[in-house]
């Protein structure tokens, strides 16, 4: 065994973005003050809570070798229907379930597309992107709803956590979510079915893997998902309207790709995506705190996802030509399997 | 994968439906609505008093929240608020979003609150996405002042609104009766038939009219331009067109008093027909320059972050607290009185023409 071929086995990306987390926790900590405060950690992490939740689903898709472009826009269609609603006297106990109603449907019209009609899941969702974001428009005009009942919103304010902890309440239901889903993918048949899907659709289908359901599924929990945090995304802001979480699907994705899921589908651990969340909402966090002005920290940002996607593919071509050599090498004089 | 699959849909089908069931259930009739929360807002916290006699405190940590970074003229208006600063021994910076998104300011002003500043003047994306974090804010004595673009009122101290709506149609209609020696025929290129800003503006500006001095003054027509550059052009030539004897016309819109200016530059009109109204001076600059008008309005965005400056400052050192009727003086502008909801109004636009716009970028 090379050092290398240790290296790439013990030192996975994913394992080095946990790192990197810790890394920039601490050197914030010993930094900048009021960083490691418990106010501003609630902020960090709330801050980054509908991008959390999305990201779960979201990595599932990814694994499967699928992509939903169209989460920001059903966040912000979720976001216009209920401010819509609520304008017009609806019971805020009513408005949720239509919300995630219209997030599975919306959810569901994406998965037929891409499922029974076979368009790529990355041109459907671009299209539904727009679409969603139109309907958001026509619903709520570029009006803003605000006055949300006090009874709902302060659990989704960063200001009101679980008691005795500064982890906010969507940050809660999150951290509920992603151990579950973790186990979904890790341990599960189902979770191996999404593996086999990403890394070869047809061999998982003539396995007896019912791909296009699967699929389906996936697309509709994704739905549901950015629904629901439309929900919640309106009622942190305290403001509905239709242009809410504009951009946010790219932010997901950036999160779920620095986490070392591949967007080729086939590789990657919940673990890692959630890492990888964590730590663009920290660094933001961090840089804002030092007066780093936004450009740098897209900058910032953008070299990380670039060296998310480079880096393991560095490290496997320079295992691979070592592997080789090394088994040219030995291939001269016959030597016993290690 | 079949049996679990459709396992997983059937659990999402009766999960949502037993949702609905429930919701619906603990509903009823008597929901959470909008009118059965209209009155939960928690009252006012009691107010501290203020001390019109105490000293500027040094050192005060004063930050800009612009709409977003890199717009030129909340630049101006936030340079100006951060040399201000310098004056009275206080630190000024400007932070915020790249996005003029509803959210992206939220996130700044926790940083803000982290770092301990004494002051946040936001100039807010949405009246009420701040609000929650500026309360915060102001839970832990940090105080704060909305300019150019205000924040719903319980959520910041002051106010510093540019112009009052009066003023800006009062002065319109004084100006141009100044250039026109108080008499002849004018009328009015506003932008949409229903745009806000604009229709109050031209109510003062008629009632204005009314006053004995302007009697031999007369509004002969409100055209509108709908803020298009070619719909103003053309209803300026309409309006010159039908109305042979009009002496002069005011466009209280950016858009409208460009393109009005570009028609009458270009034709027999100019330098008979007086074109007045609210421009940003790097768009009229040519206009003023080649005369085809002398001068026209806007508030001077380099006031406007000096008072927030000094209005902050005062807050912070607890000369005022927000209140209707206090008095703070805000050093070259003179004396100001908080007003109704913590308004502050800038005072009278600022009229440029050939003598000063050399002063103004933006």
């Amino acid at each position: 065994m090379t050092t290398m071929t240790t290296l790439t086995r013990y030192l996975r990306w994913d394992t080095a973005v946990g790192i990197l987390l810790i890394a920039v926790f601490l050197a914030g900590t010993g930094t900048t003050e009021g960083f490691a405060n418990t106010d501003n950690l609630s902020a960090a992490l709330g801050d980054v809570s509908e991008i959390a939740l999305i990201a779960l689903p979201m990595t599932l898709l990814v694994v499967a070798g699928q992509v939903d472009l169209s989460v920001a826009s059903m966040l912000g269609l979720s976001s216009a229907l209920a401010g819509s609603l609520w304008q017009a006297g609806f019971a805020f106990e009513l408005i949720v379930p239509v919300c995630l109603l219209a997030g599975a449907v919306g959810g569901l019209l994406n998965g037929w597309l891409v499922t029974r009609v076979g368009l790529p899941s990355l041109a459907v969702t671009i299209g539904t992107l727009t679409l969603y974001r139109g309907l958001a428009s026509v619903i709520l005009g570029d009006e803003a709803v605000a006055d949300f009942p006090e009874t709902y919103a302060k659990y989704a304010a960063y200001t009101e956590t679980m008691p005795g902890t500064f982890v906010p309440y969507p940050v809660a239901l999150f951290a509920v979510l992603a151990v579950g889903t973790a186990i979904a993918l890790h341990c599960t048949g189902f979770g191996r079915s999404l593996f086999a899907i990403g890394a070869q659709e047809d061999a998982a289908w003539f396995a007896g893997i019912r791909v296009k359901r699967l699929k389906l599924v996936l697309f509709v929990v994704s739905g549901l998902v950015a629904s629901f945090a439309g929900i919640i995304y309106t009622l942190r802001y305290g403001s509905a309207r239709a242009d809410n979480g504009l951009g946010l699907e790219l932010v997901v994705i950036a999160s779920v790709l620095l986490g070392g899921v591949d967007f080729d589908g086939g590789k990657g651990t919940l673990g890692g995506a959630v890492a990888g969340v964590l730590l663009i909402g920290l660094l933001t966090n961090l840089l804002t705190l030092n007066d780093i002005s936004n450009e740098i920290q897209v900058i910032v940002t953008g070299l990380l996802l670039v060296a998310s996607v480079l880096t393991p593919r560095i490290i496997a071509v320079v295992s691979e030509r070592r592997h080789r050599r090394t088994a040219a090498e030995e291939s001269v004089p016959v030597s016993a399997a290690p | 994968m079949l049996s679990q699959a459709r396992s997983r849909r059937h659990a999402v089908v009766t999960a949502s439906a037993a949702l609905c069931a429930l919701t619906l259930a603990v509903s009823g009739c008597s929901g959470t609505t909008k009118d059965s929360v209209k009155d939960d807002t928690p009252a006012k916290s009691g107010k501290a008093e203020a001390n019109p006699d105490a000293p500027l405190k040094k050192g005060l940590k004063i930050a800009f929240l612009p709409k977003q970074i890199n717009n030129p003229y909340e630049k101006i208006v936030d340079d100006a608020g951060i040399a201000a600063a310098g004056e009275i021994g206080a630190t000024g910076k400007e932070v915020g979003p790249s996005n003029a998104k509803a959210s992206s300011q939220v996130s700044y002003i926790n940083t803000l609150i982290q770092q301990k500043q004494d002051a946040i003047l936001i100039a807010a994306n949405d009246p009420n996405a701040v609000c929650g974090p500026l309360k915060q804010a102001m839970r832990q004595d940090i105080k704060v002042v909305a300019y150019d673009s205000d924040t719903a009122k319980d959520c910041r101290q002051l106010f510093i609104n540019q112009a009052s709506s009066e003023e800006i149609g009062r002065s319109q209609v004084r100006n141009i009766a100044k250039q026109l020696g108080n008499k002849g025929e004018i009328a009015i290129l506003s932008a949409t038939q229903n745009a806000t800003n604009q229709n109050t503006w031209i109510q003062f500006m008629k009632d204005e009219l009314t006053k004995p001095e302007y009697k031999d003054m007369k509004l002969v027509k409100v055209a509108y331009g709908d803020d298009q550059d070619q719909k103003s052009f053309q209803e300026t030539q309409g309006l010159l067109k039908a109305y042979p004897n009009l002496k002069g016309i005011i466009s209280p819109t950016t858009v409208g008093i460009a393109a009005a200016a570009r028609y009458i530059g270009d034709s027999s009109y100019k330098g008979k027909v007086v074109l007045n109204g609210l421009g940003t001076p790097n768009q009229m600059r040519k206009y003023i320059e080649n005369g085809t008008l002398d001068q026209f309005s806007l508030w001077d965005p380099k006031k406007l972050g000096y008072l927030g400056t000094y209005a902050a400052a005062a807050l912070a050192s607890g000369q005022i607290t927000g209140a209707e009727g206090e008095k703070f003086k805000a050093g070259d502008l003179g004396e100001y009185t908080v007003g109704k909801d913590g308004e502050i109004i800038l005072g009278p636009p600022t009229v440029f023409d050939a003598k000063n716009i050399g002063d103004f970028d933006f």
